[in-house]
């Protein structure tokens, strides 16, 4: 099918959740392959592996520097791609994987960990260890739609996209710190428990009204932040959602 | 303006029908009866609402877990829970005026609590963040889709904790755990005792109180929820109702046609959409403008502003 996004998926130091995550799709992830994308290479789901030239590249993982494969790759990924979209926590933010330091067997060199951003230029972020199934398919029928649909689905797209482009532009490091320097001191915290909902490691208590987080549990993976709706908020999409949702459904019906 | 109350369907003013919820609510009892019949009706299994101690020490298994020591709870914290009967909605019924953190139970809900349909009430922000859940489900993996019915509630402003209790202990001079109701009405805060003493602080003298967040709010009547309410623009003991989206429209369809609630036409009554309106521009004027006193709030240096 000719208006058919192309999509590669580059698999760096990462445990595979976001993989699973897109998996999780189910009957979704084949419709999306039946109309909108032809996966060209992907570990895992494909059997072509070898980066080639796409439209959208998604990236799971950071790039370990002392390996000289995932350099190129990430490298080779950032020149073959029109829009790469980093996916989930070690991507964006280098996540646990921030907390590697070597030793490990059987590459005990392998030591330093860095997230994508911080060797190419990424265009969109998809936080979250691992980001929902739903976020991932919302990013990718909006890809689709910025490239391939109507002018007016390409503004939708491009409004939606928008925060998390600017994601990838605020930088490579998230903290529940994040919180306390971006929300709460900030004057901007209304207390509602987003953050402490999406943790994954449950780092995050809501304490009279406001999130606590308990710092040697948070692995840096960035989603409290970023679902928290006074990080980034735009009300010409939200006020929209019945709209937006019912199109995505239709979209995969 | 012409944009302060948000895109709705229909609006009337309200009142519920069921004797006994009405007796616990906060005013028209529109949020305890939509999710009883709700409940009833299998629209729901389950609404999350901002229970108290006294709820805790019913029903502690229906309450958020997580490291707080809700033995040690104070009167009149807020403490988000999930109910499924109409008895614990009667125990969790009535306004905090404090933050509840009900977005904290979202994900549990559909986890350790097993809901595929979910309630959930909140302020106009919650209700923000309840669509940015949805839109961007960042870590809200399969919680979009189990939203069935999201009430939002007209909302000035909201407190801290210990704020109230600067008010009702320090201002109002009455113990916590003797107080019976409070209200935001007519201009002022009031304190309702259980020995029946009324305590009444202008607003003038809550505001310093109040949390700083909700000064950049731009949302009054709650545009985002499903259905919205409030007792502003309405009778006593009845609320404003505004009808926004289609799971709304049908839920009120259906709960309208099982004789829920009696209405008046919101025209009809006083001091009806016009107050509404009214106050919802004042908000907005306020928050806008404390919006733009953060783009220049020091030299040269602005606030975030979080709204792109």
């Amino acid at each position: 099918m000719a208006d058919k996004i192309t999509v590669g998926y580059t698999h760096l130091s990462g445990c595979t959740g976001c993989t699973v995550a897109l998996a999780d799709n189910y009957a979704g992830l084949l419709t999306l392959l039946d109309r909108y994308v032809d996966l060209k290479y992907m570990p895992t789901l494909a059997d072509a592996r070898h980066i080639q030239k796409v439209d959208v590249s998604f990236v799971e993982g950071s790039v370990c520097i002392n390996d000289k494969l995932a350099v190129e790759e990430i490298k080779e990924t950032r020149e073959k791609s029109a829009v790469v979209v980093a996916l989930g926590g070690c991507a964006c933010y280098g996540n646990i994987t921030r907390f590697g330091r070597g030793g490990q067997q059987n590459q005990p060199a392998h030591e330093a960990y860095l997230p994508i951003g911080d060797l190419i230029k990424v265009d969109v972020y998809i936080p979250g260890c691992a980001p929902s199934p739903q976020m991932i398919r919302n990013v990718a029928v909006m890809a689709y739609l910025l490239l391939k649909g109507t002018k007016e689905q390409k503004d939708l797209a491009t409004a939606f996209l928008k925060p998390l482009m600017m994601a990838a532009d605020k930088g490579t490091s998230a903290c529940f710190c994040d919180l306390m320097t971006n929300v709460i001191n900030q004057g901007l915290c209304i207390g509602c428990g987003s953050c402490s909902a999406v943790c994954p490691v449950r780092a995050i208590t809501m304490e009279y009204g406001k999130p606590n987080g308990e710092r040697d549990l948070c692995i840096k993976c960035g989603a409290c932040y970023n679902q928290c709706p006074r990080s980034w908020f735009s009300f010409d999409v939200v006020s929209n959602y019945e709209a937006i949702n019912e199109a995505i459904m239709a979209a995969l019906q | 303006m012409g944009a302060e109350l948000g895109n709705y369907k229909s609006c009337v003013s309200a009142r519920s029908t069921d004797k006994e919820l009405l007796k616990h609510a906060q005013d028209g009892g529109i949020v305890s009866s939509l999710f009883a019949f709700a409940l009833d009706e299998g629209i729901i299994d389950g609404a999350i609402v901002a229970a108290n101690k006294e709820f805790y020490a019913k029903y502690p298994s229906k309450c958020m877990q997580d490291n707080s020591n809700f033995d040690m709870i104070e009167p009149w914290r807020p403490i988000p829970a999930i109910v499924t009967t109409k008895a614990e909605l009667i125990a969790a019924a009535g306004t905090k005026y404090n933050i509840s953190p009900n977005m904290n139970l979202l994900k549990e809900a559909t986890r350790s609590f097993g809901l595929d349909k979910i309630g959930i009430v909140g302020t106009p922000c919650q209700m923000q963040a309840v669509r940015k859940a949805q839109l961007y489900p960042i870590g809200m993996r399969d919680v979009g889709a189990s939203i069935a019915l999201a009430v939002g509630i007209f909302c000035m402003e909201n407190f801290p904790y210990q704020s109230i209790i600067q008010l009702v202990e320090d201002h109002a001079a009455m113990k916590m755990e003797s107080v019976k109701k409070m209200e935001i009405g007519k201009g002022k805060f009031w304190v309702y005792g259980k020995r029946g003493q009324i305590v009444q602080l202008p607003l003038k003298v809550t505001h310093k109180y109040e949390q700083a967040g909700c000064h950049v709010c731009l949302d009054y009547v709650a545009n985002l929820g499903d259905i919205s309410t409030g007792s502003v623009g309405s009778p006593d003991g009845w609320s404003t109702v505004f009808v926004r989206s289609k799971i709304g429209d049908s839920v009120w369809g259906k709960a309208m046609a099982a004789g829920c609630f009696e209405t008046q036409p919101i025209e009809k009554v006083k001091p009806g959409l016009e107050l509404v309106t009214k106050l919802a521009n004042e908000k907005i004027s306020k928050n806008k403008k404390t919006l733009e006193e953060r783009a220049t709030f020091g030299v040269g240096k602005a606030l975030r502003n979080p709204y792109i």
